[in-house]
Order: C-alpha cells, then sequence, then structure tokens
C-alpha cells in the first residue's frame, strides 16, 4: 500500500513536468496573442520598426532578431580557438594529468560567475579598451558585447568538448603513432574525426546559451532599437530589449515583449534540439 | 633521402608550433578569470566590511550627501542579503522534493516512452533563458496575484533549478549498480524503503553535489528577478511583497551613480558564496565519489 502511494507520487512528479511544459508554453502564447494579432506572426518578426511613443506605436523583433543572432555567432566565433585550445590541452596533450584538472577547474570557475558579474568587468574594463581600439566613440556595441560573452561560453564549449575528445579509443591513436604520426597528425586524424560531432554540438550548446544571456549584453550593448549596420555598432539582442524595457511596459508593448520572449524560447529550444540530436546520434554509433 | 629528412623536420615543426599555440590559448583562455576576480577584489575590498552585511541600503540621496562630506557610504546590503535567502531559500524548498521524485522516476524507467517525454522536456526547461524564466514567472504569479514577490522570483528560481537537480539526481542513481536495489528487494524491504534507506543514502554525495551546484548557479541570477523580486530597500519577510537580493542590488547600485562604489563589494560578496558552494559540491563529490 505505501509502496503504490509512493510510486504514485514519483508518477505525478513526472506529469509535473508535463504540466509546467505546458504552463510554460501557455503563458508565453497567451500573452503574445495581443502583439500577433494585431501584426501577424511573419508581420512581427519580419519588422524592424520598435517605436514606443504612443502616437506612432509599432512593434516589430527584427532589429533585435538580428542583434541577437550578430552577437552571439561572433561571440561563437571568438571562443572557437581557444575553448578548441582549452579542450585539447585538458582531453588530448595533458589527459589525465594534473596540469589538465588544474586548468579545467580554472576554466570551470569561469562558468560560475554570474552575467551581471561579467557586465561589469565588460563595462569597467573591457569597453575602455574598445574606445582604445577605436570601436566607436562610447565603447558600447555589438563588438564589446561579443568579447565579453565569448569569455562567458568558453567553459560550455570547452568542457563539452574535452570529455568527448578523452572517448576516443587509446587504441586507434596508439594504433596512428606506430604507424609514425606526430601528435599533430594523429589528433588532426584521428581524435578530432572521432570526437567531432560531439565537439559540433558542444559548440552549437555554447551557442544556445550565448543566445539567451541577458545581463552582461544588457550592460554592454548600447540598448539602441535599430539593425546593427555592423561590429561597431550598438543594438539590441531580444534579451536585452526585454531586460531594459520590461519594467515600463503595459498593453501592446508588454505583449511584444512577451511575444519577443516566445521568440527567444523557440530559437534556443531548436538549437539546443540540434545540439541533442547530433549527440544522441554519436552514442548510438 | 634528404627530402625525407627535411619532411620529417617539417612535420615535427609543425607539431612543435600546434603544441606551443594550443598551451598559449589555452592560458589565454584562464586570463579573464583571474582579471574578473582582481577587479572584484581590488575594488571590492575597500568597501567590504560589517556595514555591508548589517545595514540596509541609503537612499540615493543619503549617499550623496555622505560623499559631498567625504564619509564613506552610508549603508550596506542587508536587505539583499535577507532577501536571496528568502527567495533562495524558497526555490530550494520547492525544487528538492519534485526534482528528487523525478529524477527517481527517471532512473527508475529509462526505456518506457512516457520516461523519454519527461526527460526530453525537463532538456527543454533547462535551455529556457533566464530572462524567459522571468516572463514566466511574471505571467504565472506577478500578474495573478496582483503584484512583484519574493514568491515569483522562487517561482522563476525553480523552473531554473529543477532540471537541474533532476538531471543529477538521475544520473547519479543511475550509476548505482543494480544489485543494491535487487538486495533491497530480496530482503524484502519495500519499495518505498529502499529508495529512501538504500538508493536515496548511497547517492547522497552526487546528488547533494547537484543540488549544491544549481544552488550557486542560481544565486547570481539578475534577469529572472527583474521581472518577478524586483527589489526593495528594506529587510522584507514576506513571500508576497517586493524583494531585493544581492544581484539586484548590484544592478541598482550599477545604475546610480552614487551608489556605484558599492557594486564591487556587493559582487565580491556574491562570489565568494558561490565559489563557496561550488567548492563544497566539489568536496563532496570527492568524498563520496558518487
Amino acid at each position: 500500500m505505501k509502496d503504490k502511494i509512493f510510486k504514485g507520487l514519483l508518477f505525478f512528479s513526472a506529469i509535473f513536468i508535463l504540466i509546467l511544459t505546458a504552463g510554460i508554453i501557455y503563458a508565453l502564447v497567451a500573452r503574445s496573442l495581443e502583439s500577433f494579432q494585431e501584426y501577424g506572426i511573419w508581420g512581427f518578426v519580419n519588422n524592424s520598426e520598435w517605436d514606443p511613443r504612443s502616437a506612432t506605436e509599432e512593434y516589430g523583433a527584427l532589429s533585435f532578431v538580428v542583434g541577437t543572432l550578430y552577437t552571439s555567432f561572433f561571440a561563437l566565433l571568438i571562443c572557437i580557438p581557444f575553448s578548441f585550445a582549452v579542450a585539447l590541452f585538458t582531453g588530448e596533450y595533458f589527459k589525465g594529468r594534473k596540469v589538465a584538472s588544474v586548468v579545467s577547474s580554472i576554466v570551470d570557475l569561469l562558468a560560475g560567475i554570474p552575467s551581471i558579474v561579467f557586465g561589469l568587468w565588460g563595462f569597467y574594463s573591457i569597453r575602455p579598451l574598445a574606445i582604445e581600439l577605436g570601436v566607436n566613440a562610447q565603447g558600447f556595441g555589438i563588438f564589446t558585447s561579443s568579447v565579453v560573452l565569448a569569455v562567458m561560453i568558453i567553459p560550455y564549449a570547452s568542457s563539452l568538448s574535452s570529455e568527448y575528445l578523452r572517448m576516443v579509443p587509446k587504441n586507434l591513436k596508439e594504433g596512428a603513432y606506430s604507424l609514425g604520426a606526430t601528435r599533430l597528425e594523429v589528433i588532426t586524424n584521428v581524435s578530432l574525426p572521432m570526437a567531432s560531432s560531439g565537439i559540433v554540438s558542444s559548440f552549437i550548446l555554447a551557442l544556445g546559451r550565448a543566445l539567451g544571456e541577458t545581463m552582461a549584453v544588457t550592460m554592454l550593448i548600447g540598448n539602441t532599437n535599430n539593425i546593427p549596420s555592423g561590429l561597431r555598432d550598438t543594438g539590441n539582442t531580444m534579451a536585452s530589449v526585454i531586460a531594459n524595457q520590461f519594467g515600463e511596459a503595459d498593453g501592446l508593448k508588454l505583449s511584444s515583449l512577451i511575444a519577443i520572449g516566445l521568440l527567444l524560447f523557440i530559437i534556443t529550444a531548436i538549437i539546443n534540439l540540434i545540439a541533442k540530436l547530433i549527440m544522441n546520434k554519436l552514442t548510438n554509433v | 633521402m634528404n627530402d625525407q629528412v627535411s619532411n620529417i623536420k617539417r612535420r615535427n615543426r609543425t607539431d612543435k608550433t600546434a603544441y606551443v599555440l594550443i598551451i598559449v590559448f589555452a592560458i589565454l583562455a584562464m586570463v579573464p578569470l583571474f582579471l574578473i576576480l582582481g577587479e572584484v577584489i581590488i575594488k571590492g575590498l575597500p568597501n567590504f566590511n560589517l556595514r555591508l552585511f548589517t545595514e540596509v541600503t541609503p537612499s540615493s540621496m543619503d549617499a550623496m550627501l555622505a560623499k559631498a562630506n567625504g564619509e564613506s557610504i552610508p549603508g550596506g546590503i542587508l536587505n539583499g542579503i535577507t532577501g536571496t535567502l528568502l527567495i533562495v531559500g524558497l526555490a530550494i524548498i520547492l525544487t528538492i522534493p519534485i526534482g528528487l521524485f523525478i529524477g527517481i522516476y527517471l532512473a527508475d524507467h529509462q526505456s518506457s516512452k512516457f520516461a523519454k517525454t519527461v526527460s526530453f522536456l525537463t532538456d527543454l526547461m533547462q535551455g529556457i533563458p533566464s530572462i524567459v524564466v522571468g516572463i514566466i514567472a511574471y505571467a504565472w504569479i506577478v500578474k495573478p496575484f496582483g503584484g512583484y514577490s519574493a514568491l515569483a522570483g522562487s517561482v522563476a528560481l525553480t523552473i531554473m533549478m529543477l532540471p537541474m537537480v533532476v538531471r543529477s539526481t538521475e544520473e547519479t542513481l543511475k550509476m548505482l549498480p543494480v544489485s543494491l536495489k535487487e538486495a533491497g528487494l530480496a530482503l524484502g524491504s519495500s519499495y518505498t524503503n529502499v529508495v529512501f534507506k538504500v538508493l536515496i543514502p548511497s547517492g547522497f554525495g552526487g546528488i547533494f553535489t547537484g543540488i549544491l551546484l544549481a544552488i550557486s548557479r542560481v544565486m547570481g541570477e539578475t534577469a529572472p528577478l527583474m521581472l518577478t523580486a524586483l527589489g526593495a530597500s528594506i529587510v522584507n519577510w514576506n513571500i508576497m511583497e517586493p524583494t531585493s537580493a544581492i544581484p539586484l542590488l548590484i544592478w541598482d547600485f550599477y545604475n546610480d551613480p552614487n551608489l556605484v562604489e558599492l557594486v564591487w563589494s556587493s559582487s565580491l560578496l556574491l562570489l565568494i558564496v558561490i565559489f563557496i558552494l561550488n567548492w563544497l559540491a566539489k568536496l563532496i563529490a570527492r568524498k563520496w565519489k558518487i
């Protein structure tokens, strides 16, 4: 009897996840409806106008979608050489040695630093650097946010990649060594091809992280409601526009901001799903 | 012959270059951590005093007057500390039982279609950006109850913690040998007893580590709290009232030129707490092995 109740409890807890997810999707969709009804889904997504003034009120998400993709992909690009180096350092060159665990713990600590502290660091340290480099006069913008974002996602990309590199069977590598291959040749011809899908999926997951990052980007991107014209320009991401304008919003503006939240939710879900699919394929082989 | 020798030399040179490059880039990847820690410690220590823990945030006006008189900022972040305790504490209470139960269920039903769906949805939840989590809690709690509240903040943090706790519980229990459970059942123990007296105690290290890591992850969350708990300049223990938290205060200070100096000492405190939680998690994971 007791067992039946307990097993039922476990089952209902599992059902609770279904309810939560349904509630999440319902909350986002229901509160986005006003905006979608006004502009149509595609009309909302494909409109770069964001004008909260009551006389000419008009809301579209395109500037922020572009801003988000811009910052995230640039951040991913910057993070690749560093994450890759850390992954090879900990998962291949110094695998199993003390120095590898020290390096990976240090890089992992980066993941523990709150977004807002990254924002402060970006504001007080990276922004002056951007001004010095002549990016733009204020130092805010896509460039500065991407650099900080890149640092934030290094641990996510490197720790997973390193794990996949470590899983490459030893005898394959030893075979290549015995044929006279150098270490680099073993890496490029054996380890990387073996671990490639794992590494790709870990970078996709890191991209997913970058897409949703809020505070650091909000503090650094400059918060302008137009499509950024380049790396030097200011802009807004989907997350940063919500963080910036949610507080004073109501009516159609609030609904439009929530609609942007729904879009962000869908985009990150798709990105994470792709990463998961690649990973599952890997484990099934 | 000469050709072959030079070929081998070239290959060895490329190999060396790659080796050096990888070490250099790996070291460069660690530099930001030290830069950030250095900046927070150097700028935070001067204001890191007892006042930080015993007094609430001063008004912008008082801070400006004190600064004009050459005094230090008259106040601390007590309201943020108590707020973080309240919001995170409530989130822990909401998360742990459900998270454990779902984790146990998933570890026990690995191949059923329903469990796979639940597992998929847990992954989906884990990927929700923090700001979107804020919107969800806003729609669920702030709107229906007619105001910003600590409870709304806790619900937001619960949405973030739950998938982490489910995953770590599930992974830990999966690592336990099946014979452990079977032995318990064979001795005539009920399933409930096996779970509570055998499985959970055996996997305690892993489960507890997962919980600690989840707490340290949400401790520094700012975005979801901006949309839910909002902030308050007084110490508040009522879960239905707006409440501050350390990261929320850092955001307020950052936006207020009169209080901006407190940014660093508050960040220092936040980092200390987060790193202690991380360190504890590692310690426990090493001690219990599983």
